[in-house]
């Protein structure tokens, strides 16, 4: 049963992450992008990992990407892409891209493989778990992390400030 | 200068730390607003009640027949002179021989409409009306569905024989 | 696989669902009675006895009236947006306790869809999705007022989310759980949250108005200045669907509120009366009601009082005094707990 689930989500999550690059409206990407979000969420619940699907649900689809959306709607990209790229840019974007997927394609065939196993009903991705480890044994990487995104938010409030 | 002993000084002092919470504010109006949810409530039914209408009011017209049932009017269109709204429209026509039980008078209006979508009911025509004929009635214009139902002839106007229509108090 | 807990769950998702739109669709007529009854009118009272079949009718009109897809509209999204809008609004309640278990011939029946452990985390990231509702039905309507309802409405959400987050952190810190039957449980008797958490519960509240998109925060339909904002192009069955949502969603805050503050299913000496277990389960759903219906009131009556929100009022309300309570009350919270308790 959960190894179907597994196949199911993996599947939407691939041609949904796929939907992102080629879709032609951008709109449409960033809502690829969400169902693909919402796949990987389903993911980690197979793991009995729920705290992190809810907030990976929470932070990405239900945060960054509402800012993504806004973003997109406000810009209003459905124009014509723009074709002024020179010839050796592009050839210079295909060369990194494919070398990119080479290293990917390198890793994968060093990397082990095997089949899907459910794993035993342990308690890791569950919130008292996380708390535990993250206020005990990765308290300073994790007070860090935060220093740095209330510097990241007192910076753009700076920033904003500044213009007006 | 001081055109009413009503009027208010407005002042624009900054509000308190209390009001500034505006929460004692908000739970006023919220009793304000619930004391109403308890209060007599002012809706009239309308079809089954009616609001009572004085005695004059002024409503949907009628045109008046004498006590022989011969219609008064002679179509000599001070109404429609009198009419601010134009809206009334009349063509005359000759009593012929044997008609005397129908109109009293020798001329008589062969068509009379009145658009009661143009009629402002304010009684004009009634005053200028010499011979007794029209009169404004204590009822309402019926609702159509149709802008031409709205324009009333003869058959709508001329009271019927056996239905007359008391308008004395608006004689008085 | 055990058979009884799917069909026991399947009912009574299927008794939700209704009881959901039910409450919704009765919702507006409680909404117009009481908009009339505060404004010394009668109401809609033609439809049935005392015009209780006004929602029924309502319905069929919406049913009946003209589909319109507007020509330039992006017509997938636009029928996507109010589907997302509503399934949203109906998955939430999946993890709100309805009352305590019932006993049927020896089997528990638990009047909670899914007891999750982080019940109230998936209330949250359900609430965040919902706006994608309204953000891509405003946008593929190709209309500037839905545009800057969808506007409006999204960078709203996401303000007030943040605020409504740390106001529940103050609960979760004295229930210690995630669980929203946990946190129920915990204020049995007369332990309700409220009354340790009253500016929790009041940050609560004021956000819950916001997420609902309800007055005095309904600044993205706003009828006086956007011509109904988002929902500006929708016509027929899919507005319906959006103005429904909308009220599905104002009966999950209020029975939110009602477990998060005011002790869910619980009522002081209910437990000391010693009633048999079914009886007590039905009385423990009719309080969780009575106590939702009274909060689906105050929803109205708030509406009926107070006027709208200026937009740099609200975006100020929620930034500058909203978050910085919240986070005062989560401290104030946590210093108590340690030092005092």
């Amino acid at each position: 049963m959960a190894q179907y689930i597994f196949y199911a989500l993996s599947i939407v999550t691939i041609l949904s992450a796929l939907y992102v690059v080629f879709a032609k409206s951008p709109m449409y990407s960033v809502i690829a992008m969400i169902v693909c979000f919402f796949s990987i969420a389903g993911h980690y619940v197979l793991l009995n990992a729920q705290f992190l699907a809810i907030v990976h649900i929470i932070v990405y689809a239900g945060a960054i990407m509402v800012l993504f959306l806004f973003v997109v709607m406000l810009l209003n990209l459905n124009q014509e892409p723009d074709k002024s790229h020179g010839k050796l840019l592009r050839v210079a974007a295909a060369i990194s891209g494919g070398m990119l997927f080479l290293v990917l394609l390198l890793s994968l065939n060093t990397s082990e493989t095997g089949t899907f196993i459910l794993p035993e009903k342990s308690d890791i991705g569950m919130v008292e778990h996380v708390g535990k480890k993250l206020f005990n044994e990765y308290v300073l990487p994790f007070e860090i992390s935060s220093v740095l995104l209330l510097s990241a938010i007192i910076g753009s409030v700076v920033l904003a400030k500044k213009e007006s | 200068m001081k055109l009413t002993n009503r009027s208010v000084v407005v002042s624009k002092k900054e509000l308190t730390w209390s009001e500034k919470l505006y929460l004692p504010a908000i739970t006023q109006g919220l009793g304000i607003t619930i004391s109403h949810f308890f209060k007599k409530k002012a809706t009239v039914q309308y079809p089954e009640v009616e609001k009572p209408r004085t005695e004059i009011w002024r409503g949907r017209h009628v045109l008046k027949r004498d006590e022989e049932g011969r219609e008064n009017c002679t179509a000599c269109g001070l109404c429609a002179v009198a009419c601010p709204a134009e809206a009334i429209t009349m063509e005359a026509a000759e009593r012929m021989k044997g008609e005397e039980h129908l109109y009293r008078e020798e001329k008589y209006a062969a068509t009379y409409e009145i658009n009661m979508l143009r009629c402002i009911f304010c009684g004009l025509c009634e005053e200028a009306c010499p011979k007794d004929a029209i009169y404004l009635t204590d009822r309402l214009v019926s609702p159509e569905y149709d802008r031409q139902d709205f324009i009333y002839g003869k058959n709508k106007l001329v009271e019927k024989i056996d239905d007359r229509i008391d308008i004395v108090p608006r004689k008085k | 696989m055990e058979w009884l807990p799917l069909i026991d769950k399947s009912v009574l998702i299927l008794i939700i669902f209704l009881i959901s739109l039910g409450i919704a669709a009765y919702s507006t007529y409680a909404e117009r009675k009481v908009a009339a009854f505060l404004q010394d009118r009668i109401g809609p009272n033609r439809a049935g006895p005392f015009g209780l079949l006004q929602p029924i009718a309502d319905g069929v009109k919406m049913f009946m009236k003209e589909e319109i897809i507007p020509s330039a509209a992006d017509k997938f999204l636009f029928m996507l947006g109010p589907c997302i809008f509503m399934m949203t609004a109906l998955m939430t309640s999946a993890v709100i306790p309805w009352g305590k278990p019932l006993d049927i011939g020896g089997y528990q029946m638990n009047l909670q869809v899914a007891d999750i452990n982080i019940g109230v985390l998936y209330i949250v990231a359900t609430a965040s999705v919902g706006v994608y509702g309204i953000m891509l039905g405003g946008w593929a309507s190709n209309n500037k007022f839905s545009l800057l309802g969808a506007v409006r409405a999204s960078s709203q959400m996401i303000s007030y989310e943040l605020a409504m987050g740390l106001s529940i952190i103050g609960v979760l810190l004295i229930s210690n759980s995630l669980s929203l039957s946990d946190i129920v449980k915990g204020q049995e008797g007369f332990h309700w949250n409220i009354i340790y958490q009253p500016l929790g519960f009041l940050i609560f509240l004021i956000c819950a108005f916001a997420e609902c998109n309800r007055a005095p925060f309904d600044l993205a339909e706003c009828e006086t200045e956007l011509v109904g904002g988002y929902h500006t192009e929708y016509s027929s069955m899919k507005l319906g669907m959006f103005l429904f949502a909308e009220y599905v969603n104002m009966f999950i805050s209020s029975a939110l509120i009602v477990c998060l503050f005011f002790g869910g299913y619980n009522f002081p000496g209910i437990d000391n009366l010693d009633l048999p277990q079914n009886i007590a389960s039905i009385i423990s759903v009719v309080i969780f009601f009575a106590k939702t219906f009274f909060f689906i009131f105050f929803f109205m009556w708030i509406r009926w009082t107070i006027p709208r929100f200026r937009y740099d009022q609200l975006m100020k309300l929620g930034w500058q005094i909203l978050l910085p309570l919240s986070i005062f009350n989560v401290v104030a919270t946590a210093a108590w707990l340690t030092f005092v308790k």
